[in-house]
């Protein structure tokens, strides 16, 4: 007999207009047999009915259509935030309000750890501490002798103190490095800006290179993290995906008890479009149910706040020069060419509108070379775009994943200082996108912003800043979109609308479990939804 | 893990710039073949860069190109500043390092990178324009001021494929780059006919080894060789030339290095060593030009001084293009020791 189980629950929102709601639905073999009344399902046969959820709300399990697996690993070392954020181990830390605040986290890390071990943290976002920056006299105080580092929230910065300066060889005068400010005694103030900067002493806090790419631990807290957000389905949108560590994801992955699909995306660096094409359709066929590869990603320019975002005229609000290409537009070019023939999918990182507008000229002169219908090349981050711009991307079959939880951590400063007033309004265009019919994902940028894609519909239908000011009412959107653009909008990005995403017979049993309904409490109250967990391919995971 | 670095010698650096197609891993390989006992390292950007010819590959391992005659290549990802000290560090480390860069990086931020790597000198920055399409490319909407920065931040600057050229339009490009970016010397010659000491200098040698072959310490071999070999004044192409001559003692090396990187001296890369005043061979100067810039630091130089130099040919050369304004206009003559 086959192993049938239905799950009531006091609502299921399906996210499937021709049937909206239901109160019950029925899993076999990970997959959803059918969803609706007790009475739709009896003619499926025996079942076994299971209630747990009889008083919950069911929708389907939440797709974050950008993070990065190194949100599991960064919580290994201390979090140094302003905001209170939750731990893969369900731990909330509360958010650090004063410099000392900080200083005395990484005082107690530094305790409770190894004597020799370099002390970590992230998350850290002093902006929120007045004009004073961080120097390294303050992370002195942590620790005199060990190296200590801590990483900027954006990720663009990172503070260290003297001893890690020390061993960085940075403890010198005479550095001429924009990156690298120095105080009135010629030496380094421990402010590491930028990557150019912060490489040089990354590897002496402790912070090497494994920790981007996630080892088996760090892909197991990211699951963590997933299952706590909601989400079934997650992005990895930057791999390198070396043997190595493609046999420790399909590990990690392959777990009976992995409760992530995973979807990770080659980022394009150190080879070249071909070879990234022709790698990308041979890690394609090593695919899993749970690990989903052959995806390309490619990043065109840097970040607004960081300035090296690639703006059109006039460019940054406070005078900065442009920003910086990371991938030749002939590269772009190839690379979308040579994908659209032989079926290989591309995201591309834009953030200014400059790098926005050249993938539109290269995707339209890869279009003209290589035709391809249903391609769903997708621009990531986008913040800049114009309405005329996401007109091309409809023309062109582009979709966009926007950034929205970026727009409530920095909107302020985009506000002020990169962007101005006007422009700082269109960042995100959620509605501009939605009118001209470009296929509409959000996401957190995960770890660069907490992984909770309800958080970010929250900050896609209200737009308010970290200052509580609601910069660009127009953008907007409503509850209902915000949701579809977590669900069926991310799901559709990354083509995989057709297994996931809505709760339909034959999809994937893949669903996000909460105690309110998000679309019936305030809109203001789907900031502080916490899922009870997931249900993952018929398998259930409490948060 | 703290590195001690203090105690090995600086590594020479050159950086490699310029756009997509314009020919800096043709350089490379030319220079790899013209090396002359030099072991180079080759930093690429990435993997996907790597173009070098198939039979200078001797083995790979871990990520490392053996190449012919003592040589490596491997990429630096985006760690340049990790990569240089592992070089550094090696049981054997290179002579030279170029580091080629992607098409679209600006070379004076990977300068500025490459010093914050302790004891790597950077020698110089080389940029190779395409002489048939560098026009398009200063003038592209998207990458145009990515490519004149490139070019700005050179010291030296090879305009390649002169070939696909009228020599009228030769004649007129050249003039038109120059007020594009005013600093760099500029060779509008194919990568083949650029002298290998350009860009990958004189073997470390002291004065001494130079006018004195039996005295010579190994390191100091090859720079006989390559120094030794060569008369005086005998054009290096039709375009260049080299020199190598005394240096008086007492010789003013600001002053010489002032004179030998004004604008229109000719000089592309010039080094000169000179022993301390009390002659105890302890302690010494080294002058280093490269285009229009030149350091003296202190240096272990033993015997005589000398001056060894690569300069274009001037306008009564009878090879190659003229320089345009900028660079070398008054040529070989231009500049002079001073009268000592």
């Amino acid at each position: 007999m086959l192993d049938t189980t239905v799950f009531q629950a006091r609502k299921i929102l399906t996210m499937n207009p021709a049937r909206p709601t239901a109160t019950h639905v029925a899993v076999r073999d990970g997959r959803i047999l059918g969803v609706g009344t007790a009475d739709d399902l009896a003619g499926w046969g025996p079942s076994r009915l299971d209630t747990r959820f009889a008083a919950q709300v069911l929708m389907p399990g939440l797709v974050e259509g950008h993070s990065h697996l190194m949100a599991g690993t960064l919580w290994r070392y201390t979090y140094g935030g302003y905001f209170d954020a939750t731990d893969p181990a369900g731990r909330v830390w509360p958010g650090l309000k004063t410099l000392d605040a900080v200083v005395a986290a990484l005082g107690a890390a530094a305790a409770a750890g190894p004597a020799d071990a370099p002390v970590v943290g992230w998350g850290f976002d002093p902006i929120y501490f007045g004009e004073r920056r961080c120097a390294r006299a303050d992370l002195d105080r942590v620790h005199a002798q060990r190296a200590v580092g801590v990483l900027h929230a954006s990720g663009h910065i990172l503070n260290v103190n003297t001893a890690a300066l020390d061993r960085a060889g940075l403890l010198r005068t005479g550095i001429d490095h924009p990156g690298i400010p120095l105080g009135d005694d010629g030496l380094p103030t421990g402010e590491l800006k930028g990557p150019e900067a912060m490489v040089a002493a990354l590897d002496h806090v402790g912070l090497n290179r494994s920790f981007l790419s996630g080892d088996e631990q760090g892909i197991a807290d990211f699951a963590r993290l997933c299952v706590r957000a909601g989400v079934t389905t997650a992005t990895d949108m930057a791999a390198t995906l070396g043997e190595a560590e493609l046999q420790t994801l399909l590990r990690a992955t392959g777990a009976a008890d992995y409760p992530v699909r995973i979807v990770s995306l080659l980022r394009l660096i150190g080879m070249k479009p071909a070879d990234a094409v022709a790698r990308a359709r041979t890690l394609a066929g090593l695919s899993t149910d749970q690990l989903r590869l052959g995806r390309i990603k490619i990043v065109a320019d840097g970040s607004i706040q960081g300035f090296s975002a690639r703006l059109r005229w006039p460019g940054y609000y406070n005078g900065r020069p442009n920003g910086l290409w990371y991938t030749a537009p002939e590269a772009m070019r190839e690379a979308y060419t040579l994908g659209l023939t032989h079926g290989v999918q591309i995201h591309t990182h834009t953030n200014g509108d400059e790098a926005t507008e050249l993938v539109l000229d290269c995707m339209a002169q890869a279009l003209a070379a290589s035709p391809a219908v249903d391609h769903r090349y997708t621009l990531q981050h986008c913040q800049l775009a114009d309405d005329a711009q996401f007109r091309r991307m409809k023309a062109l079959g582009l979709c966009v994943n926007l950034f929205a939880n970026h727009h409530h951590y920095w909107g302020d400063q985009h506000h002020a200082v990169t962007v101005g007033p006007e422009r700082a309004e269109r960042m995100n265009a959620c509605r501009s996108a939605l009118a001209a019919g470009v296929p509409l994902a959000i996401h957190s940028d995960a770890p660069i912003t907490p992984m909770g894609p309800l958080f970010t519909a929250w900050c896609a239908v209200h737009r308010r800043t970290a200052s509580g000011r609601v910069l660009g009412t127009y953008q907007r959107i409503d509850v209902a979109e915000a949701l579809h653009a977590v669900t069926l909008g991310a799901a559709y990005t990354l083509k995989l609308d057709g297994e996931i995403g809505s709760i339909e017979c034959g999809k994937r049993a893949d669903f996000c479990v909460l105690d309110d309904d998000p679309t019936a409490v305030p809109p203001d109250a789907l900031k502080g939804l916490r899922p009870w967990g997931t249900v993952q391919g018929g398998r259930v995971f409490a948060a | 893990m703290a590195l001690n670095n203090a105690d090995l010698p600086a590594l020479p650096a050159v950086v490699i710039g310029g756009y997509l197609g314009a020919g800096k891993t043709t350089l490379v390989n030319h220079l790899l073949r013209q090396a002359g006992g030099r072991r180079v390292a080759v930093l690429v950007n990435d993997f996907g860069d790597i173009n070098i010819d198939a039979d200078l590959i001797e083995g790979a391992d871990a990520g490392v190109l053996s190449l012919a005659g003592g040589c490596l290549c491997c990429s630096f990802g985006d760690d340049l500043p990790g990569t240089l000290g592992g070089l550094r560090r090696r049981a054997t480390p290179p002579d030279v390092v170029l580091i080629e860069l992607s098409g679209v990086a600006l070379p004076a931020a990977v300068v500025r990178s490459v010093r914050l790597a302790p004891g790597i000198d950077v020698a110089g920055t080389l940029v190779v324009a395409d002489a048939a399409d560098i026009r398009r490319q200063v003038g592209d909407r998207y990458v145009g001021e990515t490519v004149q920065q490139q070019l700005r931040d050179a010291d030296w600057v090879l305009v390649n494929k002169t070939d696909l050229l009228t020599a009228p339009d030769l004649q007129a490009l050249l003039p038109w780059l120059a007020a594009v970016a005013p600093a760099p010397r500029w060779m509008a010659c194919p990568v083949q006919a650029v002298p290998a000491e350009l860009v990958l200098g004189w073997r470390a040698a002291t004065a001494a080894a130079l006018d004195d072959p039996p005295a010579l310490p190994p390191d100091a071999r090859f720079a006989q060789r390559a120094i030794g070999t060569w008369p005086r004044t005998t054009p290096a192409s039709g375009l260049f030339t080299s020199h190598s001559v005394a240096l008086p003692p007492g010789t003013d090396l600001a002053a010489l290095g002032a004179a030998l990187a004004a604008p229109g001296s000719g000089v592309l890369r010039a080094k000169g060593l000179l022993p301390d005043p009390a002659g105890t061979g302890a302690l010494g100067w080294l002058l280093q030009v490269a285009g229009g810039r030149w350091q003296v630091t202190p240096a272990a130089v033993s015997g005589p001084g000398r001056l060894v130099l690569i300069a274009l040919r001037g306008p009564a050369g009878a090879g190659g293009p003229l320089p345009p304004a900028g660079g070398p206009g008054t040529g070989a003559a231009g500049w002079a020791l001073p009268s000592t």
